[in-house]
């Protein structure tokens, strides 16, 4: 197998698992409620339906509104293709680096929030300006959180990072931790996830992400619903590639990728199971009280970079 | 002499001969064309010129102008031939779009004779090679762009505005001219040449570093020295403001850059310049968007974010300040490419959305957000240049301002352990405040293009509003295709720019940039960092084509209905969020900083549940011109008043002050 193939294997996975971990998620939120639940499968359904059906647009909607579903979607999976899942050095690894990434997923979310207020409706702008604020304050914190990883690894190249942790023995730093809950945190609010959005509501006003796609419908919608889906899946992976790749395969032969491949589908339904227990156990927080919850996850972050500047440099 | 110098002087004659055509050419039509011919003549110039000089390298000539004793030296340097490329670059775009911009307009000559004379004055100040024609042309382009700031004098705001301007332009230019004294003192002489030689003591050096840095930083807009800016640019016509936040703003980092890198040297560099440097840059970048965000005045929000932008510049110029003081002469290096990527892409980008901003104001009369939308519709080629400048600014790829910030992140995670834990977890810190000016930098112009382009006309005007003429679009257009470009390509231009820090710090990023190839931007080697925009664009171009091809149904139109409205049928315009709901969040979130002043009236005259009519009213002062400008123009007022009496005494008491003048300046002097 040559590294190339594994690239594109990992970018087809990445797009084809997106919504079976959303059926992940919800099958096992239905479970820990007592319900069956629908299925795994059931995004699957949800999106061959949404492709069938024809799409509606409002009179005066733009090009910037009939062009978004496509932006938003190749933009969510070229980042998706960058990260590695299963072989360390993927070849479109070196075409962004963990800031490049995090700009490509600002750039898919600008055209949503400008998709949002095309329409003009009050629920596309509320939608907007919710969804352009809490990032805003997201994003120092999820940098930050990158950050202290960059620096022990003196690189913000994926593969670089990665292969300093796997070289490096195992061992508990502090500045990690600290820099692994922040990111945990960013990840759950950059994916609208409870307690800062709940991706299962319509209509309520303190909707953010619904509230920008409200007016989409057919395949459009079902480009962003699946755009969202990969979003998820996307900083799953990452979440593991930064903290815990263990199990990556160097070499791009068949037994290390199989490995890898079951490694990663461990570690990810892991994750995502976690997230499970947390969306059923908490409730929503209060719109205003999101700001306090981003801010609190950068400054875990940067106690994470004094820590590491503290503890860990001079030894 | 060689090529470069000659077509920079050829550069400023042209600037020189537009500014006496106004004396020969009467009718404004003919104004109007000379105008913009021999500055598009003169920015073409400039370019080239500056192209030519980092290429070639540039010469130094003495020229037989000014003082019998003391000619003209005037000089094309690396730095210099930079930034004449910056000046000529977006000189060329604003004078095509002048051509359109300015045709409704019948009394052009304060302008014609003006905007020459504000760009011979910005050349001029690059090309000098001594601190008496530097301080000529620095005054030149300060007074030139004062008559251009109230060109419309009738309006009171205009000249309230072009006063502030006036005080703190001349302000910048005392603290410069105590810059050179300081430098002057050193080196016996006024030409630059003997000030890089001479050796100059630590207190001196920061004496001269601390009057510079005050005064080209009230020049750029540094917070708190900024509070001329949002004044003065919302005012200038669109196609001067483009100029001043564009270039006449990067011409004060020019100034700042000669006097401390060059006239100075690294060597007399200390660690608390860097670091004073980089807490200004972040605090004017955090200040400058938070405050843009609540503006709704499109100029003036868009002036705000060049404050911002001048401190992701400054960010840049301090870490590279500090690198270079601890040793790091190729990471210094880096910083300073960042901070000279960033000051000619914010030119672009921002001589680009003032441009918009005027075509905006051309065709619908008003610069108020609150009354625009839906512009999309009829002005559809300039809402498409407008939201390139948009990803531009907001740093998104694959634009250019994205290359700048990126390298600035770039020098900012490789720095490696300096002085104390402190000081080094300052840097990755404003890395963090980078990120954040640039993430609520994307807010915000969701938010302009959002209110002026998208959704439905809040007003007449905008439901009338017009496309602009073909002068105008090919303005805007330049520097849109110059932004893509920057964005692409920027192993192409970085070893241009890498001349700067060859001259200024002996360190080249040569070598690392060209290791891979023109496809990969790779500052030191492909194991830290790698960004590939081609492929990027490939990429999502290739993958967003097969999505659209695959799913677009062959030969069907998409339906179209009305609008989702919830079952309601009177949908109306005041409906959709607007400049200030949309930032509601964040003003909520930073009332501490924003302290808002919030007006809600209800009237309830039929019954307490029902509600009349609904008054809500916002404002947000800026904190700097409420605790640092009044307060400071107050105590004037307050000293004025007490001395007004000895203003009326008779003829002997003015005798007795000149004697004693007279008498101080002797005891002084001799």
């Amino acid at each position: 197998m040559s590294s190339a193939s594994v690239q594109i294997i990992q970018a087809v996975m990445l797009l084809l698992f997106a919504p079976l971990a959303a059926g992940f998620i919800s099958t096992c939120k239905a479970r820990l409620q007592n319900r069956r639940g629908a299925g795994v499968l059931q995004p699957w359904r949800n999106l061959r339906k949404l492709f069938k059906k024809e799409v509606v647009m409002a009179h005066h909607a733009s090009w910037v509104f009939r062009f978004t579903p496509y932006i938003v979607f190749t933009a969510t999976l070229m980042a998706a293709s960058v990260v590695p899942a299963l072989l360390v050095d993927t070849p479109l690894s070196l075409t962004a680096d963990v800031i490049a990434l995090v700009a490509l997923l600002a750039l898919a979310r600008f055209f949503l929030a400008l998709a949002g207020m095309d329409i003009g409706t009050a629920f596309g702008g509320m939608g907007a300006s919710r969804e352009m604020t809490f990032s805003a304050l997201a994003e120092p914190a999820m940098l930050m959180s990158i950050f202290v990883l960059s620096l022990s690894a003196h690189s913000t190249n994926l593969t670089t990072m990665i292969t300093h942790t796997l070289n490096s023995p195992f061992a508990l730093h502090p500045s990690l931790a600290f820099a692994m809950v922040a990111m945990v945190m960013i990840a759950v609010a950059e994916n609208g996830r409870i307690p800062i959005d709940n991706p299962t509501t319509h209509l309520e006003l303190t909707m953010i992400h619904e509230a920008m796609i409200l007016e989409y419908s057919g395949r459009h919608l079902a480009l962003l619903e699946w755009a969202a889906m990969v979003k998820l899946l996307l900083f799953s992976t990452l979440i593991v590639d930064l903290f815990m790749p263990w199990g990556m395969t160097a070499q791009a032969d068949l037994t290390g990728v199989a490995i890898a491949l079951g490694l990663w589908m461990v570690k990810v339904a892991g994750l995502l199971f976690v997230l499970a227990v947390f969306e059923t156990s908490m409730a929503k927080l209060r719109l205003f009280e999101v700001p306090e919850y981003l801010s609190g996850a950068f400054v875990i972050s940067f106690l994470g970079l004094l820590s590491y500047y503290m503890l860990e440099v001079g030894a | 002499m060689n090529t470069a110098i000659i077509l920079a002087l050829a550069s400023c004659s042209m600037a020189l001969v537009a500014a006496l055509a106004p004396l020969f050419l009467r009718q404004p039509v003919a104004q109007r064309t000379g105008l913009s011919l021999l500055l598009a003549a003169s920015g073409l110039l400039a370019m080239i010129a500056g192209i030519c000089g980092l290429i070639l390298g540039g010469d130094a000539l003495i020229l037989p102008l000014g003082l019998p004793w003391m000619p003209m030296h005037v000089r094309l340097d690396a730095l210099g031939s930079f930034f004449c490329l910056v000046i000529g670059s977006l000189l060329l775009p604003v004078a095509i779009y002048s051509q359109g911009y300015l045709r409704d307009e019948t009394r052009l000559t304060s302008l014609a004779i003006f905007m020459p004379l504000f760009v011979l004055g910005m050349l001029g100040v690059v090309l000098s090679d001594d601190a008496f024609t530097f301080m000529l042309f620095w005054e030149l382009m300060s007074v030139s762009s004062y008559f251009l700031v109230t060109f419309k004098h009738e309006n009171l705001e205009n000249r309230k505005a072009g006063f502030i301007y006036l005080l703190m332009a001349h302000m910048a230019g005392l603290l410069i001219l105590g810059s050179f004294a300081v430098l002057y003192a050193a080196a016996g002489s006024f030409e630059f040449s003997a000030m890089r030689d001479a050796t100059i003591s630590p207190f001196w050096a920061s004496a001269a570093f601390l009057l510079a840095g005050f005064g080209f930083g009230t020049k750029a807009g540094v917070v708190p020295l900024h509070g001329w800016l949002p004044e003065a640019h919302p005012v200038a016509p669109s196609n001067v403001s483009a100029l001043m936040s564009g270039i006449m703003l990067k011409v004060a980092i020019f100034g700042f850059i000669r006097v401390c890198w060059d006239l100075m040297g690294t060597g007399d560099f200390q660690w608390w310049w860097g670091a004073l440097v980089l807490a200004a840059g972040s605090s004017s970048a955090i200040t400058g968007v938070l405050m843009a965000l609540q503006q709704h005045d499109l100029k003036r929000l868009l002036a705000y974010h060049s404050i911002e932008n001048i401190g992701i510049i400054l960010i840049g110029l301090g870490l590279s300040m500090l690198l270079a003081h601890f040793g790091h002469p190729m990471l210094a290096a880096l910083g300073l490419v960042a901070a000279l990527y960033h000051t000619i892409n914010h030119a672009l980008f921002k001589g680009l959305l003032f441009m918009g901003a005027g075509a905006v104001l051309h065709s619908t009369g008003t610069r108020d957000m609150e009354s625009m939308g839906g512009l999309i519709h009829r002005m559809p080629w300039t809402a498409a240049l407008f939201l390139v400048a948009c990803l531009s600014i907001s740093a998104l790829p694959p634009f250019n301002g994205f290359v700048s910030e990126w390298l600035t992140f770039q020098t900012a995670l490789m720095a490696p352990q300096m002085g104390g834990a402190l000081l080094t977890a300052i840097v990755p810190f404003s890395a963090a405040m980078l990120a954040l000016a640039g993430a609520l930098a994307a807010t915000c112009f969701v938010k302009v293009f959002g209110v002026v382009f998208l959704g439905h006309a809040r007003s007449e005007v905008a439901a009338s509003a017009h496309e602009v003429d073909n002068w105008m679009k090919v303005g805007m257009a330049i520097p849109a295709v110059f932004c893509l470009l920057l964005g692409l390509l920027p192993v192409l231009f970085i070893p241009l720019v890498d001349r700067v820090p060859q001259l200024l710090l002996h360190a080249s990023l040569a070598d690392s940039i060209h290791a891979h190839g023109w496809l990969w931007l790779t500052p030191i080697d492909v194991a830290h960092s790698s960004y590939s925009a081609p492929i990027v664009l490939i990429g999502m171009l290739v993958l967003g084509g097969l999505a659209f091809w695959l799913l677009h149904p062959k030969g069907r139109t998409i339906r179209r209905s009305v609008m989702w409205s919830c079952g309601n049928p009177h949908v109306n315009a005041r409906m959709q969020y607007n400049a200030t709901s949309f930032s509601q969040p964040l003003r909520r979130i930073f009332a501490g900083i924003y302290r808002p002043e919030e007006e809600l009236r209800i009237e309830r005259s039929r019954h307490k549940l029902l509600a009349d009519s609904v008054h809500y009213a916002v404002h947000v002062g800026d904190m700097a011109v409420q605790y640092l400008y009044q307060p400071i123009g107050k105590l004037t007022l307050y000293v004025a008043k007490l001395l007004q009496h000895e203003h009326q005494r008779g003829i002997h008491a003015y005798l007795a002050y000149t004697f004693i003048t007279i008498l101080f300046l002797l005891a002084v002097y001799i």
